[in-house]
């Protein structure tokens, strides 16, 4: 009787999301219906005498693959909304037929038969020492080899995946030696930017050095801070400039170079 | 109760994602409709490991989990590429197939 | 000395293969090699000789196996060679005229930049044809068959920068090529209804089979000997054959290659002796060939033709012998060595007027050299001599004999073969007697620009031995009947038939016809001018200089029938067959263009494709299933 419940609240359920998949536009509205999807069928699994199923479902298909999928989503763009509008001729039609037929066919089929509950052998007696036991016990036993090479297969989709998506680097290393050497080629200062200042009551970011004569140096002072006026007070110090915000470019984020 | 219904519910949601494969053009979801079907797969073999009590149902599901996380992985990565280099995950888009 | 016989075969096959691998290098020994390894055929055939003299008269049959060559079953052939009188006479013949040609050519080639290539060329000659004679079967007779048309092609077409000696090459080869039909038919009837094609067990079995089957077996063998020996109807290539180097001529074209045929009726004896009829038809075309090649030589202006004709004609004897049947082997091995000496000889000596004259090979251009070349002029005269069948000169010894053989039998045969026979030898007379005194006597007709002269001692040398050979071996092989009695082992002992004339009186009728021929010459070419040109002339003599019209008739009976086939092949291939093929491309190419509309590159149609074949295929199942 439980297992009538649970299915008749779950089944209902898992169909309406699975329709997601056909009639969301968003894409990630969809990967979250296909999570019910799997979380249901998680709950199904352990309704079923597979519990170790149940939990790897929800552990790699819900924690692992979806999230997968959301970040490949955000990768390529949530915003990419798709028109649900058919660009194929007759490509709807077809499809609708065809995977109805199909679902008409083996449930039409399927339908008729009856299995009787008093011959559904159940896994009682199998998972007596515990089902992920009674699993292991088959996997590693007869299935080892299965394994073997399933462990092979995970190694090289890794390695694949790796493969696909390696981008090659297109510029030269920017290493310590390199930058000094553009620097001293720049005609710049070639040791480090002065430090912000260190008074002797006072020793932050936003003070400036002085150099020997006194004067407040304007390189000790981050350009950010000075951007956006927080800078201490001090007298001689040029008003800041208005400073645009900097353009992102890799190579000029050090502000060494010009 | 009677198993069949897992079978029923199992050939909706097959038939759901096929249809997803069929009519999304975007890549990622007729993925996630592959995705669905090998699912809808996986509790058939549950529903029948139960039904005759073989333990070795189970463990085929869980193969059928596996192959389906590599082929995830490699999938997506495809996906990357070809966002990568088109700007785009149409599945209409790359139709260099053409005859 | 007989168990070393296969050194026969080898040395001259190691000498030819040396030189043709050296290439360059051998320019400057190459000859000498060649030379070196013809002398040494020389020894171990003399060797072999003397010690096949010391045994007993029946066991003068040297075999020996050397390799099992095609063990195939059924048809299991050993290559192994056999020496005996008749493949003796062979190899003393081949290889001292061989090697006195071999020495010849080192002065005739001097000046030639290819030398070494012509005598590895040569030893590939002597090589093959004594593979030929040696062989123990009618297969390993087959490959040196072969190797002998193949060093005639090579050798015809040695100066095949001129393209109708090219042309005249590949004529050869390709006459030679319906000869060597017959012989592979042969041998497969030997192998259907004999069960070998070894000699031994062919000859053993040949009694035992049907006169048709001999028949038909003789036929082929007569159509191999046909295309080898330049026969009557396959004579038209040796003619053009000529144009082959002078000592190629002396060697293959006069002496032995063309012999061989010859050979081969005699070595296969108890095959055409349960074949009568086609033993008729080796001397029908043996007379047939003796007349038609002395009426050619008669109207032949190219010296070389000329001799080219007489070696026909005197072939013609030959096989007139071989097809008189037991009778007539002897004589026509007999004939044969002796013209191998005569005939060699005057080959050499045309070669050496040519030498001496700057390649000038027409008679109305020679006239009264025997002042100017007397080494030639004797050593031609006594090879002259010795074809005419003047006495005591080794043609008489033989030719005669062949005469006198034709007129044994009864019925209507005796009358026909002895008298072309002796007719023969009346014509024979007149074109070489008319040779020789177109050459020799006269007035000198030659152009100023030319100067006669004698030919160095290599090149008179070998003449002289020649014609030594030429005025001695057949007395000396004649004397109480030991050339009979020295192939007897081979041919059998035959009863000696009495001729249907008197001997003696054949012997004067012919000599009387000799006589004539020399005075017809005599008066012709000697007490009147010789014009520089061809003068007009009767229907025969025009045909005569046309080869009795023997390339016309080739051409309308095979060359243009085969044109015609030929063209429509061509046409039949490129409209039905390449038709066909490209209307099937084509179609194809049709129905890929209709079938690549459904190629959308749609990734989703093909995966709509798949899900309604996937219904489809389910629908079966179910259906099926109730």
């Amino acid at each position: 009787m439980r297992e009538e419940v649970m299915f008749w609240t779950l089944g209902p359920v898992m169909v309406l999301a699975s329709l997601t998949l056909l009639f969301a536009r968003k894409a990630v509205h969809v990967a979250m219906g296909v999570v019910v999807v799997m979380i249901g069928l998680a709950v199904i699994y352990v309704a079923q005498d597979a519990p170790f199923l149940g939990v790897v479902q929800i552990v790699v298909y819900t924690g692992a693959v979806m999230m997968l999928f959301l970040f490949v989503l955000m990768l390529v763009g949530v915003d990419q909304r798709e028109s649900l509008r058919e660009t194929i001729r007759g490509q709807r039609v077809i499809s609708i037929l065809a995977a109805g037929g199909l679902a008409a066919l083996l449930i039409g089929f399927l339908g008729k038969v009856v299995i009787d509950p008093a011959h559904v052998g159940g896994l009682t007696q199998a998972n007596a020492a515990g089902n992920p036991q009674a699993i292991a016990g088959v996997m590693f036993g007869s299935f080892v080899l299965v394994m073997e090479a399933l462990g092979v297969l995970l190694t090289i989709a890794a390695v694949g995946a790796i493969v696909l998506t390696f981008v090659p680097r297109m510029s030269p290393t920017l290493n310590q030696r390199t930058r000094s050497d553009a620097r001293i080629q720049g005609g710049l200062d070639p040791v480090n930017k002065p430090m912000p200042g260190v008074y002797a009551r006072h020793n932050a970011l936003d003070t400036p050095a002085l150099d020997p004569l006194g004067n407040p140096l304007e390189a000790s002072i981050s350009r950010v801070l000075r951007a956006r006026k927080q800078e201490l007070e001090v007298p001689g110090l040029p008003q800041a400039p208005e400073i645009e915000p900097p353009a992102f470019d890799g190579n000029e984020r050090e502000g060494g170079t010009p | 109760m009677n198993p069949m219904n897992y079978v029923i519910l199992a050939t909706v949601l097959f038939s759901v994602g096929a249809t997803a494969v069929l009519l999304r053009r975007n890549a990622i979801i007729a993925f996630m409709g592959i995705e669905l079907m090998l699912n809808a797969s996986n509790l058939l073999l549950v529903t029948f490991a139960r039904v005759n009590g073989a333990i070795a149902g189970q463990v085929d599901a869980f193969a059928v989990l596996v192959v389906a996380a590599a082929e995830v992985v490699v999938g997506l990565a495809i996906i990357i590429a070809l966002s990568r280099s088109r700007q785009n995950i149409s599945l209409d888009e790359p139709s260099e197939m053409k005859g | 000395m007989l168990h070393l016989s296969w050194l026969i075969i080898a040395v001259p096959l190691a000498s030819a293969a040396v030189i043709l691998l050296a290439g360059r290098a051998a320019r400057k020994w190459g000859h000498w090699l060649a030379v070196a390894a013809s002398a040494t055929t020389v020894i171990v055939g003399i060797g072999a000789f003397v010690q096949m003299l010391g045994l007993d008269r029946g066991d003068r049959a040297f075999h020996e196996t050397l390799f099992r060559w095609i063990p195939g079953g059924e048809l299991s052939v050993d290559a192994g060679i056999l020496v005996d009188p008749l493949s003796m006479s062979f190899v003393l013949l081949v290889s001292v005229v061989g090697t006195l040609i071999h020495v010849y050519s080192v002065a005739y080639m001097e000046h030639d930049p290819r030398r070494s290539t012509f005598f590895a060329y040569l030893n590939l000659f002597i090589a093959a044809m004594f593979l030929l004679v040696l062989a123990d079967s009618y297969l390993l007779l087959f490959v040196g068959w072969e190797g002998v048309g193949l060093a005639s092609y090579l050798l015809i077409g040695f100066w095949n920068q001129k393209s109708e000696f090219a042309t005249a090459a590949n004529k050869a080869f390709i006459v030679n090529r319906i000869g060597d039909m017959g012989l592979i038919l042969a041998m497969a009837l030997m192998f259907a209804h004999l069960g070998s094609v070894d000699f031994a067990h062919a000859f053993a079995a040949a009694p035992g089979a049907s006169t048709g089957v001999l028949t038909a077996i003789g036929l082929a063998l007569l159509l191999a000997a046909c295309g080898k020996s330049a026969q009557f109807p396959l004579q038209s290539w040796l003619g053009d054959a000529m144009a082959g180097p002078t000592p190629v001529s002396a060697l293959i074209h006069a002496a032995t290659m063309v012999t061989a045929g010859v050979y081969l009726v005699v070595r296969s004896g108890p095959i055409f002796a349960g074949a009568p009829n086609a033993l008729l038809a080796v001397a029908a075309v043996g007379a047939i060939t003796l007349v038609m090649g002395a009426i050619i030589g008669m109207a032949k202006d190219d010296i070389k033709k000329a001799l080219a004709a007489s070696t026909m004609s005197q072939i013609g004897y030959m096989m007139l012998a071989a097809g008189l049947g037991p009778v007539g082997y002897a004589f026509a091995i007999f004939h044969l060595l002796t013209h191998g000496f005569f005939k060699a000889g005057m080959f050499l000596g045309a070669g050496s007027v040519m030498h001496g004259m700057d390649d000038q090979v027409n008679m109305r251009r020679f006239g009264g050299l025997a002042t100017l070349m007397k080494f030639t002029w004797v050593t031609f005269g006594l090879g002259w001599l010795a074809i005419l069948g003047v006495p005591p000169f080794s043609g008489f010894w033989s030719k005669d004999k062949i005469i006198e053989a034709a007129f044994i039998g009864d019925g209507w045969k005796p009358w026909v073969f002895g008298l072309t026979a002796m007719l023969g030898a009346g014509l024979t007379a007149y074109y070489m007697s008319r040779l020789f005194f177109m050459t020799f006597y006269g007035g000198k007709r030659w152009t100023d620009d030319q100067h006669p002269h004698e030919s160095p001692l290599m090149m008179t040398v070998p003449m002289m031995i020649l014609a030594a050979g030429s005025a001695v071996l057949g007395l000396v092989l004649a004397r109480g009947n030991a050339f009979t009695a020295w192939l007897e082992p081979v041919t059998g002992t035959v009863a000696h038939g009495e001729p249907v004339l008197a001997v003696p009186l054949i012997m004067t009728l012919t000599l009387i016809l000799v006589a004539l021929g020399v005075a017809a010459a005599y008066f012709q070419y000697v007490s009147r001018p010789v014009p520089i040109t061809e003068p007009r002339a009767s229907v025969l003599t025009l045909a005569a200089r046309r080869d009795l019209f023997q390339d016309t008739v080739n051409g309308a009976l095979v060359q243009w029938p085969g044109e015609v086939l030929t063209r429509i092949a061509v046409y039949a291939d490129a409209a039905a067959i390449d038709g066909a093929v490209n209307k099937t491309a084509s179609g194809t190419a049709g129905l890929g263009e209709v079938v690549r509309k459904l190629q959308t590159g749609k990734v989703r149609s093909y995966a709509a494709t798949m899900l309604v074949g996937v219904v489809i295929l389910l629908a079966i199942v179910v259906k099926g299933g109730r």
